[in-house]
């Protein structure tokens, strides 16, 4: 069973999966908390699609490729935030407009490449095997920021998630604070490209942080369990995809929604059966 | 008395509309008001403005002769509860902490004052022992004390309740009222609207009637005349038994009361009961 267990993490493109699997795990599973408690949802995916074009545009001019996710992604996460700010149009139009504007732009630009499907696929798709060292030291060094930044305005974040008005009167920007937010959800999204890429990064973002919906009652709580299946996913992932031969990432999302599913039918209070067994005690008595 | 609160030619306009217009008001420093109007009069909007979170298109509100921006927490609110996302995962103690949190204290942690003041709003309410709940577990009535005690946590100079007293059940509007009362006597200024125009003449001391502009002001006897109410509701009031009633104050789910058949929201059945009392 140990052996089993150490045995990928003998090669060195594994051990920097593993460490790579665990940051994404974590940081996505943290921000994904207000990202399902804000219903951001739809622009999680959008800005997730949107980084695209700054990938290719890093792969053309020969930079590293989070380098040119990074700027996209915070380019378009200002982008959203600003026109809807102006309120002549709703946010989700407003963000289903920029997301299908860069990633129509992203896919005209890597047709131009010559290895167009393997990068697209990578790029969609991640490819945690190939995450070098200085990939390791980016994400980690992004990935440290955010949860610090979201350490640090615990009390912001919260007051204006639950309660904007109160977030105003009590003097809180809540303009500033939705476009942090925006910035670290972008910077969450390229830290989790090469690992899950970014067709399937909106799941590590929103189906753990589900799940910990179900099973606790606190943010902070929430927010430890999110973390929790967010890592055991992750990892669990890249066992399924070094021995079954997958693809990492899908791996990765459908051991998350395993747990999810687990959780929904059988969590205290929250769950189904749970509920339905109320239901008939109720009834019962 | 005072005057705690002064509205001076206040203006506010949404899309070149006014929503408040050229609204002067004086309210005395620990009255009890109750703001009343048709949907759609400005009620809340006047509330944001004291909030401010309108802006302003003309004139200035004052709280002791002074802008409210040179006090903490010079107003509290306490939202309609269709308002809250009772979703969220946080407790009773949470939201109520969430009235210590404010200018100057977001990175610090809760002092043992800022505890103290959370049990003692929670005490004051009669909710210290669902402290630890989750929100969404909560009755509506008790929901309500959730915010009210948040409110009395913020320790506000001006405290505005926007419609509290509309789907509560009895015991929480008995418990709202009575919480109004001990307020008064600490000389708390409270605003409250309210579609309950009995209620509004009733427990309260001064009214405020509103339709954009400010049609009266004053003590219940002053202003709800006829002609007052005919000028705030227009057509929408009939008066029963020498007893207005506002005939578009429903549930904002159809037109006039008996619009729809079946409707049970409060007005409708109290506007059905008076018609029924009709000799």
């Amino acid at each position: 069973m140990i052996d089993w267990l150490s045995e990928p993490f003998v090669l060195g493109f594994m051990q920097r999966a593993l460490i790579a699997s665990v940051i994404v795990g974590v940081v996505c599973a943290v921000i994904g908390c207000y990202v399902i408690l804000r219903s951001m949802a739809f622009l999680g995916d959008a800005l997730a699609h949107a980084i695209l074009p700054g990938v290719a545009v890093a792969y053309l001019v020969g930079v590293n490729l989070l380098a040119g996710a990074l700027v996209a992604g915070l380019l378009v996460a200002f982008g959203i935030s600003f026109v809807s700010r102006a309120g002549t149009i709703k946010e989700d139009t407003a963000i289903g407009i920029f997301f299908a504007a860069a990633l129509a732009l992203g896919v005209v630009l890597i047709s131009t490449m010559n290895t167009y499907a393997v990068d697209l696929t990578h790029i969609l798709f991640g490819n945690v095997l190939g995450v070098t060292r200085t990939d390791l030291w980016i994400s980690g060094g992004l990935a440290l920021a955010v949860l610090v930044v979201i350490g640090l305005l615990y009390k912001q974040l919260l007051v204006v998630s639950f309660d904007p008005i109160l977030g105003r009167t009590l003097g809180l920007n809540t303009y500033v604070l939705r476009t942090g937010l925006f910035l670290m959800l972008a910077v969450t999204i390229v830290v989790s490209l090469r690992t899950v890429g970014v067709a399937l990064v909106a799941a590590m973002l929103i189906t753990p942080p589900a799940t910990a919906y179900l099973l606790t009652r606190r943010l902070p709580s929430m927010m430890a369990v999110s973390a929790l299946v967010g890592v055991v996913s992750a990892v669990a992932g890249l066992y399924v995809s070094y021995y079954l031969n997958v693809a990492s990432g899908g791996a990765m999302v459908l051991v998350a929604t395993g747990i999810f599913l687990v959780a929904f039918l059988v969590a205290p209070a929250r769950g189904v059966l749970w509920r339905s067994h109320r239901a008939r005690v109720a009834k019962a008595g | 008395m005072t005057d705690l609160l002064e509205l001076r030619n206040v203006s506010v306009f949404y899309g070149g509309r006014p929503a408040l217009d050229s609204v002067n008001l004086h309210i005395p420093h620990g009255a009890q008001v109750a703001v009343v109007g048709p949907n759609g009069a400005g009620k809340s909007t006047l509330f944001k403005a004291m909030m401010g979170l309108a802006p302003l298109r003309t004139g200035e509100i004052l709280i002791h002769g002074r802008p409210p921006s040179e006090y903490r927490d010079p107003v509290a609110y306490v939202p309609q509860r269709e308002e809250v996302d009772w979703r969220f995962p946080v407790t009773v103690f949470d939201v109520v902490a969430m009235g210590r949190y404010g200018r100057g204290r977001w990175l610090k942690r809760l002092s043992v004052a800022d505890r103290d003041g959370i049990h003692r709003s929670l005490e004051r309410l009669n909710i210290s022992d669902l402290a630890q709940r989750p929100i969404g577990e909560l009755s509506g009535g008790q929901q309500q004390r959730v915010f009210l005690a948040r409110a009395l946590a913020q320790k506000p100079h001006v405290l505005l309740l926007d419609e509290p007293f509309t789907g509560v059940d009895i015991s929480t509007r008995e418990a709202t009222l009575e919480l109004l009362s001990s307020l008064k006597a600490r000389s708390v200024t409270v605003l409250v609207s309210t579609h309950d125009l009995d209620l509004a003449s009733g427990r309260f001391d001064q009214v405020v009637l509103l339709n954009r502009c400010l049609i009266s002001a004053g003590s219940p006897d002053e202003v709800f005349t006829e002609k007052h109410l005919q000028a705030a509701f227009g057509g929408q009031m009939v008066v029963v038994n020498g007893k207005a009633i506002v005939v578009d104050q429903c549930c904002g789910a159809h037109g006039p009361v008996g619009g729809v058949d079946g409707c049970r929201c409060e007005t409708c059945n109290w506007a059905r009961g008076a018609r029924e009392d009709e000799p």
